[in-house]
Order: structure tokens, then C-alpha cells, then sequence
């Protein structure tokens, strides 16, 4: 089983790479760009069998590692 | 001196201080991966029970993701790595760490980082301002920090951490010696401890 986690900057929590990557884009001609975040997609090999206790167990992952919760939120996608 | 794979700290341990650097490379966060090494859980245990605890640079990123401290140290603003001296104000004398400067007294300490922009949600910061738990601030803006802060103190006023480096101004020869009067403090209170 495959668990992909999402982990962005929380919304009101300035992101400065996402606003560089924007000004990047607009100085290559992109013009609409209105808004960028960068964040982090992290993909874990899982050996278990049952959706809902992978799930749980990811969400463990994440509020102990994967994410900082003061600053980011995830999503989890099992798949 | 304890190493990370430690579990425990030496006997009768007064201080710890964790000392500034890439600890794992800043993968994932800065001072994340640090912040769940096996020695981890002895320097949280080590500051419930009273002990002093200094974080500088990368060691008051690993504070903040052993939630020994609020808030979190995101990229620099300016997504460049900055080092030079920064002039800081002292803004609480309340802390064994500080009680040797005077309110509101500038001291210069180097900056040397690249994830210094502290971060904390208004609910925090009122905390901190509340109960008078921020150290020292940038007496210009360096990284984006919020409201300049360069330092905080926990909530028994023990654990400091901090984005400049002290002990990088403790001899003439490092330009300055404005920290100096920091690790004096620390060393009369444990000795009269």
C-alpha cells in the first residue's frame, strides 16, 4: 500500500520560496500568476494491509515527523 | 558531552546546551530529525525537572520541534543565508540567561543561519509579550521574523533559545565579547544553586 502526504505551508503563514518561485515566473512572461506555494510531497512504502489502520498510523507520521503543525498542514492520500 | 544516539545525559547535568549547525543535513526541517534522536526525550525530561536548557541557531530549531519552546523558525525572508553581526535589544533582564544586561541595552551577537525567520501565531506571541518570555529582539529586521524576535524563553524562564550566537562574542578576537555576561549569569546560578 501506498500513503502520499501533501505538506504545505498553513494558509497565513508567508511562504517566501513560493512568492520567489512567482516572481520567477512572472520575469519568464507567465503573467496570471496570482499566487504560488511550495510545499512538500513525501511517499511511503507501506506493509500494511488495511486502509483505515494505514491511515491512522500515517496520521501518527505526521503529527509526530512529517509535518510541523505550528506552521504546516497535510493531507494524506492512500492509494 | 552527549552524543545524539545517547539516551541519557551525564550525571548531575545543570545545563544543556544545544549548539548551532546542520544537524541531518536540515532534512525535513531544520532540526526536526535532531528533535526525535534517542538523546531527545533526556533533554525534555532534563528541563521539566527545573534544568537549564540553551538552544543557539540550529539548537533553538531543535527546541522548537522538541516543544520545549513555541513557535517555529521558518526560511529566511530574504532566502539567503545571513551571517554578520546583529545588533539586538535585550528586552527582559527577568532570566538567569539575561539578568547580567540591562533592559533595553543593545548587544551585537553574529547571526549565521538560513532558517531564522521565527514564526508563531498571534495567540503565542500575545503569550509571549504577556508573560514577558522574549529575550532578545533585532534591533533591524535580519530574516522576517515576527516582531523581530531573535530569542524566546520558556515558560519557567530556563530554557532560552536563540538565533544569534553568544558564544561567538565571547573574546576580543571574535570582535566582541557582548556574550560574555550571558554565560556568567548562567554560571552564578548554578553555582549558587
Amino acid at each position: 500500500m501506498k500513503a502520499t502526504v501533501t505538506v504545505m505551508l498553513k494558509n497565513g503563514v508567508l511562504d517566501p520560496q513560493g512568492e520567489a518561485v512567482r516572481r520567477a515566473l512572472g520575469s519568464l512572461g507567465f503573467e496570471g500568476v496570482e499566487g504560488v506555494r511550495q510545499g512538500k510531497v513525501i511517499e511511503l512504502d507501506l506493509g500494511l494491509a488495511d486502509r483505515s489502520a494505514a491511515e491512522a498510523e500515517v496520521r501518527q507520521m505526521c503529527e509526530k515527523l512529517l509535518a510541523n503543525t505550528v506552521i504546516e498542514s497535510y493531507r494524506i492520500e492512500i492509494a | 558531552m552527549a552524543w545524539h544516539k545517547d539516551d541519557a545525559l551525564p550525571r548531575g547535568t545543570d545545563l544543556v546546551a544545544v549548539p548551532g549547525g546542520f544537524s541531518f543535513g536540515d532534512y525535513l526541517r531544520c532540526g526536526a530529525i535532531a528533535a526525535r534522536s534517542p538523546i531527545a526525550a533526556a533533554v525534555v525530561a532534563h528541563a521539566g525537572r527545573g534544568g537549564y536548557v540553551l538552544g543557539v541557531c540550529n539548537g533553538f530549531q531543535v527546541l522548537t520541534e522538541m516543544e520545549l519552546l513555541p513557535g517555529a523558525l521558518m526560511r529566511n525572508a530574504g532566502l539567503k543565508f545571513i551571517c554578520h553581526p546583529a545588533a539586538l535589544r535585550v528586552e527582559t533582564t527577568d532570566s538567569p540567561f539575561t539578568e547580567g544586561y540591562h533592559k533595553g541595552e543593545t548587544v551585537t551577537f553574529p547571526v549565521a543561519h538560513h532558517d531564522g525567520n521565527y514564526f508563531a501565531d498571534d495567540e503565542t506571541l500575545r503569550r509571549l509579550r504577556g508573560e514577558d518570555r522574549v529575550a532578545f529582539t533585532y534591533r533591524d529586521p535580519v530574516n522576517g521574523s515576527v516582531e523581530d524576535i531573535a530569542g524566546i524563553l520558556s515558560e519557567n524562564r530556563r530554557v532560552l533559545g536563540l538565533m544569534p550566537h553568544p558564544e561567538r562574542a565571547v573574546d576580543p578576537a571574535h570582535g566582541g565579547t557582548d556574550g560574555l555576561t550571558l554565560f556568567r549569569g548562567l554560571v552564578d546560578q548554578v553555582v549558587a544553586a
